[in-house]
């Protein structure tokens, strides 16, 4: 694995791989006092931000620390890219400095990919030797791999398997880069994906994604093994998607009732940030079936996982 | 300037090769017992000759970007394509919407002479939309078409105002087929490969709708309204819709990447391929090509629209949208019309020079290949494949979505009115 840019950049055995490691990582921080391996020690890794985010840049940051790793923050406010520099001058910059990795978020859907396009065909870096990693943080409205490996991995804690596993998702799913990698990973492991959303947020092309779409949440509960709320941005509650905030409160979010439906072993995953009382109740989003805690606990294990595959050499699966 | 022999030309890629003698600017003789004393003879082996191609959709980008393209750069890739007329687009910076402006343009194609660049002229003052620029005093210039290209005429009321306005003035109104409040944030096409890539969809509806419109509005007016870069299935029936029911003045056009190219293409992210409208899908392309041959589109537009390597070279939401065309619209139309058969090359002729020279309201362009018209033609050696590399062209830019194809066809000499001003890949500044 050279880059993760896409959740379609892993095959099921990678995948796998990757979860395995983040479980063991997972076990062998269990009870430290100190979380610190030196697996990393001496390398570079730069995140680079775009966007506002407090979860994933410090979920990979803590990776990184806790692997030994020097961690440089770049976010796009207070560096060059506020005098007008572009995001291929500073990747390429920061990549001739010797960064062993680029953890990018940017709003341009395809973004991670265009960076590793520069850092692999750049003669600057590749003359010096210098061919970073690039790892995808969320480009867009496109892809979040490592949320779909947390969210996979919180699935496993939770269900044992994701093989034929019914995985509801429920929300935005037109905007929503965690659907998008969710959906590609979920079915590379095995589990079956149902989509519910008011039709104004599904993407046009959703009839060819392999899943199942609906526009019944209740009925869609208690046929789910796990469901996985969306947040719903509130840029788009102004945008003409849905009518109100209420009605889609009522319409597709979750409340106490609706989650009742679900089979008694089927846990509650939402990304963050939440809406409560918007797509999440209180009540749901505080309840024992709620382990949206443990995916962000996932987060830094899997996100360990996938630098530690990358820049330790770990290529190949057996 | 001698006379000029083209010995065993093919006009039309008809019959056996006969000689074209050209004098004074003229098509002097057409024949096979030709006069050839005092001329300079170009042995041309069965060449096909064509009237000289008319491009009714091209950014020269002067004034403005001319890190992009200039009147000259941008005058040299349509002598090289077998171009010899073009139509400036007025989307320049300052806008081409004043008699000064356009006329500057004007007199930077005459000063650079090759081939016959014509300005077209902003329909709304700085191309906002709110009010008609002063058609008039542009068309007393020699404007012919108008046109906000880049952006629609979007209000339904101002595109009423320009149609009726445009029939005093012979003129026709092109417009960019886009309903902005459909296409809020459009990256590209709305269909399967941009939902799955995250890029926000620039529905064919919005075009459709557009020009179902306008249509209705033009045959209210009795007005001549043309269609760029028709880009989707749907469009082609409303357009073959409107002409059953009375929008005679209909025409429309079609560039040659929507022939060839459809949206598969996306997943690299390389914004090569983001033009407005955007690339859509297979089903699309063959209508397309379909309605091309059947005459539902009038023409074939390049929308050569070449862009500074940092506005390409970027994300793809950041990058402008647009790709070259001048150097490669006649080798797709080949490849895309002539070589399945959808059209002949008397059809390439019609499609690529009559038509868009009929539409554009060129009376010297053209024009058949016969004695005693003008000296106006393309040579085309139909049998050399070639491949396409953006940094060899003309044109300061280099975003070519053809990049590295193998394409049939190539442009060998240009000739307007008896001067060459390109022969095999030279142009004769």
């Amino acid at each position: 694995m050279r880059h993760l840019l896409s959740a379609a950049d892993l095959d099921a055995p990678t995948a796998t791989a990757l979860l395995d490691t983040a479980d063991r990582l997972k076990q062998a921080l269990a009870g430290r006092e100190v979380h610190k391996l030196p697996t990393l020690r001496g390398r570079t890794i730069v995140t680079m931000f775009y966007e506002n985010s407090t979860r994933t840049r410090a979920s990979f940051e803590v990776a990184g620390k806790w692997m030994s790793a020097d961690v440089i923050n770049v976010s796009a406010a207070a560096s060059a890219v506020a005098k007008g520099e572009s995001l291929r001058d500073t990747a390429l910059t920061l990549a001739a400095m010797g960064a062993d990795c680029v953890i990018l978020r940017h709003p341009a859907s395809g973004a991670a990919h265009r960076l590793a396009d520069w850092i692999g065909t750049e003669s600057a870096t590749l003359r010096a030797g210098l061919a970073a990693h690039v790892v995808n943080a969320g480009d867009g409205t496109h892809e979040h791999p490592t949320q779909a490996l947390l969210d996979a991995a919180t699935l496993r804690d939770s269900l044992g398997t994701l093989a034929g596993r019914r995985v509801t998702i429920v929300g935005d799913i037109l905007h929503s880069r965690v659907a998008r990698s969710g959906v590609t990973l979920l079915t590379t492991l095995g589990a079956r994906v149902h989509l519910v959303a008011p039709p104004t947020l599904l993407p046009t092309g959703v009839r060819s994604w392999p899943v199942t779409v609906g526009h019944d949440l209740e009925a869609a509960l208690p046929e789910s093994d796990a469901v996985m709320m969306l947040r719903v941005q509130a840029e788009r509650m102004h945008g003409g998607f849905f009518p109100s905030a209420r009605e889609y409160a009522r319409d597709y979010g979750l409340s106490e009732a609706r989650a009742a439906l679900l089979p008694e072993h089927a846990p509650v995953l939402h990304p963050g940030p939440m809406l409560r009382g918007m797509e999440i109740s209180s009540a749901v989003a505080d309840s024992p079936r709620a382990v949206i805690t443990d995916q962000v606990r996932n987060g830094v294990h899997v996100r360990m996982a996938v630098l530690y595959h990358l820049l330790a050499g770990v290529e190949e699966v057996t | 300037m001698s006379p000029l022999l083209l010995r065993g030309v093919r006009p039309y890629g008809e019959g056996d090769p006969v000689d074209l003698l050209v004098r004074d600017g003229v098509i002097a003789e057409l024949g096979t017992r030709v006069d050839t004393a005092g001329a300079t003879v170009r042995d041309c082996g069965g060449l096909v000759a064509l009237p000289g191609l008319v491009d009714l959709h091209t950014h020269l980008r002067e004034p403005g970007r001319e890190d992009a393209e200039t009147i000259a750069t941008g005058s040299a890739a349509a002598a090289l394509g077998g171009f010899t007329a073009v139509f400036a687009m007025a989307n320049t910076d300052p806008v081409a919407d004043t008699a000064v402006a356009v006329e500057h343009v004007r007199r930077r194609g005459r000063e650079i002479g090759l081939t016959d660049v014509h300005p077209v002229g902003a329909v709304t003052v700085g191309l906002a939309g709110e009010r008609l620029a002063e058609l008039g005093g542009m068309a007393r210039t020699g404007v012919t078409v108008f046109s906000d290209d880049g952006v629609c005429v979007a209000d339904p009321l101002i595109m009423r105002r320009a149609l009726e306005y445009s029939t005093a003035l012979g003129a026709v109104i092109a417009q960019h087929a886009e309903d902005p409040r459909l296409t809020v944030g459009a990256q590209a096409h709305e269909g399967e490969p941009a939902s799955r890539l995250g890029l926000a969809g620039w529905p064919a509806t919005a075009e459709e709708s557009i020009v179902a419109r306008d249509c209705m509005l033009a045959r209210a007016a009795g007005a001549r309204l043309h269609v760029c870069h028709v880009s989707s299935a749907g469009t082609v029936d409303v357009l073959r819709w409107a002409r059953e029911h009375g929008a005679a003045t209909v025409t429309a056009e079609v560039t040659p990447h929507h022939l060839l190219l459809t949206d598969d293409r996306l997943g690299t992210f390389d914004p090569v391929n983001k033009v407005n409208p955007p690339l859509r899908t297979g089903p699309d392309a063959a209508a397309l090509r379909a309605a091309l041959a059947a005459g539902v589109l009038d023409c074939v537009a390049t929308d050569h629209a070449p862009h500074a390597p940092q506005d390409k070279d970027c994300e793809w939401a950041a990058a402008r949208p647009g790709m070259l065309g001048l150097q490669t619209a006649l080798s797709v139309v080949v490849e895309t019309m002539v070589a399945p058969g959808l059209l002949d090359w008397r059809g390439v002729a019609r499609v690529m020079s009559e038509r868009p020279a009929d539409i554009g309201g060129l009376p010297d362009q053209g024009r058949p290949l016969a004695v005693g018209e003008p000296a106006t033609l393309v040579l085309v050696d139909p049998d050399v494949r070639w491949t396409v590399r953006g940094a060899a062209f003309a044109s300061l830019a280099g975003n070519t979505g053809f990049e590295g194809m193998e394409l049939p066809a190539r442009v060998m000499t240009t000739v307007l009115r008896g001067r060459v001003t390109a022969d095999d890949g030279k142009v004769m500044w």
